[in-house]
């Protein structure tokens, strides 16, 4: 397969993927901001939430402060900022038109009937249906794309680097939904404290990535940080969770593998080995927010070489 | 002289309805309007998802827009469309012998029946090409014919093109929404099937592999995402299974043209390539090129790789050349032409151009490098002002330009906003030449939805309909 069709399909996924997530992380974030509190923790939550999307220094550049209309119209509609859902779906979008011969025609109609959605989409219309309306949308359009992918495409090359995208970004994207939940603690709090009393917060979390009915069916017990996070990060057999993500990151490396790629495929085994045989408690003993860096910083690292191994290569 | 009377594909001078269009016609008057106008609505829709699309130059950058699909479709009885076809396999295989003999002997330079200064003063003509061999002395592979009809049997050919002409996906995807939307006229009429065409084209492509070559890998070249007729390109990249590259995925060594894959170099040997001429190769030709491949001339003339259509072919379909196409028949075929070409007046003569400045009210005026319908002159549908300007332009650089006498251009029953009209049309066939020139029936026909206007071009606001070849 061509370098530069591998390049889009990869993009192609992981931004439909970020789409999905963002929805996802703004949902939560949303929902959080329901909750009794005062107006200061409300700021607080939106300006953590887009520190870790690293978009907090280009909404202070056009917005003066921080209120829930202003970050939703920001992160949804804005057109210059790069990780707005309207951007990520455009990206979805142009990256399939560029390989859309690589594609089934369901798979390209699908990222093209997405999009031309979105563009008719308004800030009026958003807020008649109410923003818990248009992040279900965006769920069922990634939904719906991945689902059409595993339904349509032959299972060769495009689909592997489609699936590695796909994962690349979800375990990035997990890991900061993650961090979500560390939002209102203020500066110095006790993490263990703040674990004990927060029930709705974790079960929003855990609402957003579609894992309360798993947690009580894996669980049957009360909600416990430890047990989200071990659902989140460990269990293999939770789908969003970074456990299965490196799974599927690290057999589908394996199988587009070449002749410069040994040492990307070792990364990421190595990454997948440690969510494997790893325990939670552990985890948390070196401190879970540092954890959640420290692994994102691992997952940007494989992206960069996947890209040099198989979609921009340096040399010919 | 205005021009009064037209040739209407459907119904006869005495209002009757021919022969071949009489189970259309029926369906038509039988169908609720309001069948119609939903089809026609789904139909608009479905272009849209499917993102059958091409983007408008000149517009905000990544335009895409809609080529209008008109629902009732351009009916061609079997006897009708088998002179076309002899005229058109006729047309193409003396294009092709006088592109060979232009770039070895020039034999019919020599002998006197084209000026000399005309091919070889040609800012088509290709000196790189001089003394290139090409498999099969096919140049054209792929011509797409521009042709109108006057009236019964007499058609003209407008346009021979034979460097990268387009439209054959739209030819395609109409057939398909017809189908979708009306599969009761194809159970009521024997329709020539044209879904065939990409696999054609793939055995035509492969038919012209470099010699040695048992099992070539063909690529389409694209100038990108962006240009006006990349949906077609993709389309076919995909309907012949065939990777769909950009200048930036090839490269060559040692007179070898590879593509970046993801599992390392992989050969090339035959190029379908929709790049034109100039941007091929910066090496050679522009130096500014981002589309091209450097040292692609070095593996074509090596014979290494195949470049379909080959380099230089505009040679022969310029609008300078044009006028000496019967004449490329009689000389290297021995034939007499079938189809008509239209009288064409080049005004770098001092008497054709006076005549055409006598006459610019009823004539049409052509830039000779020009297409897609920009830069010319329809007298009999043009202003005072715009005639005027014209004859300026003339005046300034007579050799530019050419003249034609306004055909009667056929129309069709269309509809419009006000109902059904008729409206102009041409139509495309396209011409494969490989080891054999193969044809599928039909061709893409393009409608002019303004009224009056005989300028097809979709840039220019032209639609499309469906082309049924009927099978006898």
């Amino acid at each position: 397969m061509l370098s530069r069709t591998a390049d889009h399909l990869f993009w192609m996924a992981r931004y439909m993927e970020r789409a999905e997530n963002t929805a996802r992380i703004l949902d939560v974030t949303y929902r959080l901001s329901l909750l009794p509190q005062n107006g200061e923790e409300v700021e607080a939550m939106w300006s953590g939430m887009l520190k870790i999307m690293e978009l907090q220094d280009a909404y202070l550049a056009k917005y003066p402060a921080y209120s829930t209309e202003a970050v939703l119209e920001f992160m949804i509609f804005d057109r210059d900022n790069p990780g707005s859902i309207y951007r990520c779906l455009r990206a979805t979008r142009e990256n399939a038109h560029a390989v859309r011969g690589t594609l089934t025609s369901e798979l390209w109609e699908t990222s093209n009937e997405t999009w031309l959605k979105m563009r008719d989409f308004t800030v009026a219309k958003l807020l008649e249906s109410g923003p818990g309306a248009f992040f279900e949308w965006v769920k069922y359009r990634s939904h719906l794309s991945r689902g059409v992918t595993i339904g349509t495409m032959l299972q060769d090359e495009a689909l592997r680097f489609i699936r590695l995208g796909t994962f690349l970004e979800r375990a990035d994207n997990t890991a900061r939904i993650l961090e979500v939940k560390y939002l209102n603690l203020l500066p110095g709090a006790d993490e263990e404290q703040a674990h004990a009393t927060d029930y709705y917060q974790w079960s929003a979390l855990l609402q957003s990535v579609s894992a309360f009915e798993v947690y009580r069916k894996v669980y049957r017990d009360q909600i416990t940080p430890l047990r989200v996070a071990e659902l989140l990060v460990l269990r293999a057999d939770m789908p969003r969770s970074l456990a299965r993500s490196m799974k599927e990151v690290h057999s589908n490396l394996t199988r587009v593998s070449n002749a410069r790629s040994a040492e990307t495929e070792r990364l990421a085994g190595e990454l997948e080995s440690h969510l494997r045989f790893g325990r939670i408690e552990r985890i948390f003993e070196g401190g879970f927010r540092k954890y959640l860096e420290d692994f994102r910083d691992r997952i940007f690292d494989l992206g960069c070489r996947i890209s040099d191994d198989f979609l921009i290569p340096t040399s010919s | 002289m205005a021009i009064t009377k037209f040739f209407n594909e459907m119904t006869a001078d005495d209002g009757s309805v021919r022969a071949h269009y009489a189970g259309y016609a029926a369906w038509l008057s039988e169908t609720p309007a309001d069948r119609i106008a939903r089809k026609r609505a789904e139909a608009d829709s479905l272009f849209h998802r499917y993102g059958i699309t091409f983007a408008v130059y000149g517009e905000e950058s990544g335009t895409e827009r809609l080529i209008p699909f008109d629902i009732i479709p351009r009916i061609i009885p079997a006897q009708e469309w088998k002179d076309l076809e002899a005229g058109l396999r006729q047309r193409v295989k003396a294009l092709n012998s006088f592109i060979h003999d232009i770039y070895h002997d020039q034999e019919i330079l020599k002998a006197g029946h084209i000026p000399a200064e005309q091919v070889l003063n040609n800012a088509q003509y290709r000196p790189e090409m001089q003394g290139v061999n090409v498999p099969c002395d096919i140049y054209a592979a792929i011509a797409g014919v521009d042709v109108v009809r006057a009236g019964a049997g007499e058609f003209y050919v407008l346009e021979d093109n034979l460097r990268v002409p387009s439209g054959v996906s739209y030819m395609l995807e109409d057939r398909r929404m017809m189908m979708r939307l009306f599969p009761e006229l194809f159970a009521r009429h024997r329709v020539a099937p044209v879904e065939h065409y990409p696999d054609m084209l793939l055995h035509t492509l492969r038919s012209l592999a470099p010699v040695g070559v048992t099992d070539p890998t063909v690529v389409v070249l694209t100038p990108g995402a962006y240009n006006s007729a990349y949906f077609e390109h993709a389309f076919l990249a995909q309907q012949m299974g065939v990777e769909l590259v950009e200048g930036q995925d090839l490269f060559v060594s040692e007179d070898q043209v590879f593509m970046r894959t993801t599992q390392g170099p992989r050969r090339v040997d035959v190029i379908y390539r929709r790049v034109d001429d100039d941007f091929l190769d910066p090496k050679y030709f522009r130096k500014d090129s981002m589309l091209g491949v450097p040292g692609l001339l070095d593996a074509y003339r090596a014979g290494r790789v195949t470049v379909s259509n080959a380099i230089g072919t505009g040679v022969a379909d310029d609008k300078s050349i044009y006028p000496y196409v019967p004449e490329m028949i009689r000389f290297y075929l021995g034939e007499e032409p079938i189809l008509n070409n239209v009288p064409t007046y080049m005004c770098r003569k001092p008497e054709d151009l006076a005549y055409t400045l006598a006459h610019l009210p009823e004539l049409v005026v052509k830039e000779v490098h020009g297409a897609g319908g920009y830069g010319m002159l329809v007298g009999p549908a043009s202003t005072k002002e715009q005639i005027e300007t014209f004859r300026q332009y003339l005046i300034a650089n007579p050799e530019k330009y050419i003249a034609q006498p306004t055909l009667a251009l056929s129309n069709c029953p269309t509809f419009v906003e006000s109902g059904i009209a008729p409206r102009h049309l041409d139509l495309r066939p396209f011409v494969l030449s490989g080891t054999e020139v193969q044809m599928v029936p039909g061709g893409l026909t393009r409608v002019a939805l303004r009224e009056g206007s005989l300028v097809v071009n979709s840039s220019q606001g032209g639609g499309t309909k469906d082309t049924w070849v009927l099978e006898a």
